[in-house]
């Protein structure tokens, strides 16, 4: 291991596991996490917020009888860990015995890898006028797009360097370091009166990874200014095509209602479908904590499991939910190391790089494909109730005439259930870009209720 | 409270005369130490079981440097002479001309008024006491209705001190006790499932829960929950919409607050910029900003810049009067102060946040009100909203919801989403009830990815031709 820092760190949380034991824990695992952030803002090309900062934090969950507590802190002196741990067990054994409560089995374990792809050294090392000038570069592409762009917001840049750090009481331990970089750009575009905002970004856990600035401000202008004199449409019930960055907060919807802690709560609308067909032939997705530029990537999940590619649902056929070792035991079901975790909480499960599967078509295709409809750009609002499906959410975009993207729309709800929208996903485009762990391509829903004047 | 980071960490005046003047070494014009201990729980009640109690203690300085417009910010988690004269140094960096600063403290203070809860906060109970709360609203909610099969309850609690020191002389403290309860139920019958929630709390302590009992809160979640069972999918498309007293103010909060933040009109992106001394409204509308309100959700003794919390009226009688304003903005902009300067923790640099917000109440009765609609849509239970500053633009989702037919409450409907436009909304609040109530003490209301408890308020309004989002064309 050759980063000082990630040893020191893995000590800690070795030693806190030893410290919980001691004083009475049956089973105890640690999550440690430590961040430094550098955020840059430039807002009209100057400079406005330069943010730097670094931070840890210990979370250590004791597990007596199986009853278990968690307690974290962002002092890591042993004897500030020391205090916790004893508190912890004591707090644990006035909650109630669940039998499910329980760290994995000892031979689910192997050795975890020191994996360092996912660290750019290199790219962490950039100065801050570099930063700076991104962030500008950015904001000026997006002045250059267009005159009616009249006012940024705020040009971005941002980068993290992380190390993740896990044991527990069977004796395993790993750590992973890894970083982020973003970049973005916020531009308002003004004509007769009107305002519209929009913004584009890019993210990556390598500096290379990155669109350019220029790509950035680009994006965000173009957004911004076809949103200019936007329209209510009549109410209607006509097909939608989803442009990757909405597509991919249905594809959030879609994660969340297959997350193992819904499903044994009974609050998923996908309970009870293990097996079934749940949505369109064209419908794959999948969560792979292994994709090389993944923003979710991670050796092993949030309790030290080796982590490997999951489908969850084939070609339509729900074959599979996110998993913790607590959600499987509780179904019945074998674990599928989805276990995520932060210092401040227990473990549960949840993605890494979760995606809907590409499709051969381009998004002009899909578009083409539709007489009258709606593509959809932003949408706004929390109208999905993933206990049944129903779902109802503000949404901003371009009306379809006869295959062809015309005039902007606002003001506007889609209305539908996610259950019978994921059966009319008619067609997937190939167009997917990870901006964040969850992504998807485009997509088109045979048809939805447009809610208007 | 003045001397808590002193007997706790041995942090001195004399050091954060230091740190002031290393921070305003680059030139600065205003530079600002945040300190923060807090200790948080959470403990969570799932099928009838106590799971997974939690308890993150975290403390850290926040070092802010103002130049002009520009702000330098570091954190350190480490409160040590050395780590944070790093972070001074760190936040420095962002002016560039160098001088000498004389940094005169002023007298630690601490607020003259307490508006929080004199009883114990709930963190310092003991853990038997709190699991009491959680067991009661789980057998309440279980035994309402056979249809009630899973019952969540939450309670999350925290203790957070605050002591904030500027060089414009500001040294002041703050101890601020925080709760929530929280029930969730999901009913099912044969045919349809569904989900609702209750919950409050405040800046209180366990006297809440004598008023507002578990009992209280675990009845109405499972009797929404029952209720949205047989409601029928919601219409889609314009109509007169009447919204409850209470927690409805969301609408309020999201569709006009936001855009009242003195740093969207300062940077001009706000639909309400330049609109000052303007009418937005009709006559019927008074909004107010109080944080100083005892033991609501949003209110504070003094806010993260250590400016005392005020009640500021945002718009008289429909005349635009004023915005929230934090220093910067203030300073920027030559408004005076209105203690809105908030933020989430010591990691984040403080923005205009809204308190506790809420319309004044009018002259009409409340169902004198729903008479006056002959078909529309009444809405007293909201989930969350969400606003675009820039075009004003909002979508709120209901959790509670009825049909108004012939000037009646008649059958429930479930999934309704309200979508409309601030400036414009606020035009066609055309009756205000005489009802003025502040919600249960649940909301918290996130603005660039930073989270604060608010609270909001409003009596019975109408508001006339809304778009609503259903399924049923």
């Amino acid at each position: 291991m050759k980063i000082p820092r990630c040893e020191q760190l893995l000590e800690i949380a070795e030693e806190a596991v030893r410290q919980a034991l001691r004083y009475g824990s049956d089973q105890a695992d640690v999550f440690l996490s430590n961040e430094k952030e550098v955020h840059v803002l430039t807002r009209n090309r100057e400079l406005e917020i330069l943010k730097q900062a670094g931070s840890s934090a210990l979370g250590l969950r004791v597990i007596v009888d199986h009853r278990s507590a968690l307690v974290s802190t962002s002092d890591l002196s042993l004897p500030a860990v020391e205090q916790l741990a004893q508190q912890a067990i004591e707090v644990a054994r006035q909650t109630s015995e669940d039998p499910h409560i329980s760290l994995p089995e000892k031979d689910c374990y192997r050795d975890l890898p020191f994996v360092e792809r996912w660290l750019d050294t290199e790219g962490l090392r950039v100065n801050t006028e570099r930063r700076v000038s991104m962030a500008r570069e950015a904001e000026q592409a997006a002045f250059d797009f267009d005159p009616r762009i009249q006012i940024s917001e705020a040009g971005t840049f941002s980068s993290s360097e992380n190390i993740f750090c896990y044991a527990n009481s069977h004796g395993y331990s790993g750590v992973f370091p890894f970083s982020q970089f973003s970049m973005s750009a916020n531009p308002i575009a003004v004509e007769d009166g009107q305002m519209q905002r929009d913004f584009w970004y890019t993210a990556a856990p390598a500096l290379s990874g990155l669109r350019s600035p220029a790509e950035v401000g680009t994006i965000a202008a173009r957004r911004a200014v076809r949103r200019l004199g936007a329209r209510k449409t009549a109410t209607c019930e006509v097909p939608v095509v989803f442009d990757p960055y909405t597509a991919q907060s249905l594809v959030q919807e879609i994660c969340n209602a297959l997350n193992g802690a819904a499903i044994y709560r009974r609050a998923s609308f996908l309970r009870d479908r293990l097996g079934e067909p749940v949505a369109s032939r064209e419908v794959t997705i999948i969560d792979d904590p292994t994709l090389p530029r993944g923003l979710g990537s991670r050796p092993f999940d949030g309790e030290g499991l080796l982590t490997s590619p999951l489908t969850l649902i084939r070609e339509g056929r729900l074959t599979s939910f996110l998993l913790d070792s607590y959600s499987a035991r509780k179904l019945g079901l074998p674990a599928t190391a989805c276990a995520v975790r932060s210092s401040a909480s227990t473990p549960s499960p949840g993605p890494s790089n979760f995606y809907l599967k590409p499709g051969r078509l381009t998004p002009e295709d899909l578009v083409s494909g539709v007489q009258r409809g709606l593509y959809v750009t932003e949408l706004i609002g929390f109208g999905v109730n993933l206990v049944n499906g129903d779902y109802s959410r503000g949404a901003v975009g371009l009306w379809i005439e006869n295959g062809e993207l015309t005039y902007p729309v606002h003001e506007v709800t889609i209305a539908g259930n996610l259950s019978t929208m994921l059966h009319h996903i008619e067609a997937v485009a190939n167009d997917i870009e990870f901006l964040g762990p969850i992504a998807s391509p485009s997509f088109k829903i045979s048809t939805m209720t447009i809610s208007g004047t | 409270m003045e001397n808590f980071f002193e007997q706790k960490f041995g942090l001195t005046e004399a050091l954060y005369q230091q740190l002031l003047g290393r921070a305003l070494s680059g030139g600065g014009d205003f530079a600002e130490i945040f300190l923060q201990y807090r200790i948080a729980e959470q403990i969570h009640l799932e099928e009838g079981r106590i799971k997974d109690p939690t308890r993150v203690i975290s403390k850290g300085a926040g070092l802010r440097v103002n130049a002009g417009e520009k702000t330098g910010y570091a954190y350190s988690e480490d409160l040590t002479p050395e780590e944070l004269a790093s972070a001074a140094e760190t936040s420095s960096c962002i002016a560039s001309s160098a001088r000498d600063f004389k940094i005169s403290l002023g007298a630690p203070a601490t607020p003259d008024r307490d508006l929080y809860s004199p009883e114990t906060p709930l963190i310092e109970l003991v853990l038997s006491e709190k699991l009491d709360l959680l067991r009661r609203a789980d057998a309440a909610a279980r035994s309402y209705d056979r249809r009630i099969k899973e019952v969540r309850v939450s309670l999350l609690n925290e203790i957070s001190w605050i002591t904030v020191i500027n060089s414009s002389g500001v040294f002041v403290s703050d101890r601020r006790p925080l709760t929530r309860f929280n029930v969730f139920a999901v009913a099912e019958d044969g045919k349809s499932r569904q989900m609702a929630q209750k919950g409050g709390g405040g800046r209180i302590g366990k006297e809440f829960f004598r008023q507002n009992t578990p009992e209280f809160f675990a009845s109405e979640a499972a009797r929404i929950a029952v209720v949205t069972l047989d409601a029928d999918p919601a219409p889609a498309g314009e109509m007169d919409v009447v919204l409850g007293p209470g927690w409805p103010g969301i609408l309020l909060h999201e569709a006009v607050g936001h855009g009242l933040e003195a740093d969207f009109n300062r940077k001009k992106s706000s639909a309400f910029a330049g609109m000052l001394g303007q009418r937005v409204a009709s006559d019927e509308c008074t909004v107010i900003d109080d944080g100083t309100i005892p033991r609501l959700r949003g209110s504070l003794n003094i806010d993260d810049e250590g400016t005392r919390s005020e009640r500021t009226v945002l718009i008289e009688r429909g005349i635009l009067k004023a915005f929230m304003q934090d220093r910067l903005s203030a300073r920027l902009t030559g408004a005076p102060l209105t203690g809105n300067g908030r933020r989430e923790s010591y990691r984040h640099i403080p923005l205009p946040r809204m308190t506790n917000t809420h319309m004044l109440a009018g002259q009409h009765a409340p169902d004198e009100i729903l008479r006056t609609v002959q078909q529309g849509l009444y809405a007293p239970g909201f989930g969350g909203g969400q606003v675009d500053i820039t075009s004003g633009k909002f979508v709120f989702t209901t959790s509670e919801a009825y049909l108004i037919e012939g000037g009646r409450i008649t059958r429930p409907v479930r999934g309704a989403t309200l979508i409309g436009n601030g400036p414009d909304a606020l035009k066609r609040m055309v009756a205000v009830g005489s009802d003025l109530q502040f919600d249960e003490g649940v909301g918290t209301c996130g603005k660039e990815g930073q989270f604060v408890p608010v609270g909001v308020g409003m009596p019975t309004v109408k508001l006339a031709r809304m778009t609503v989002g259903g399924t049923s064309v």
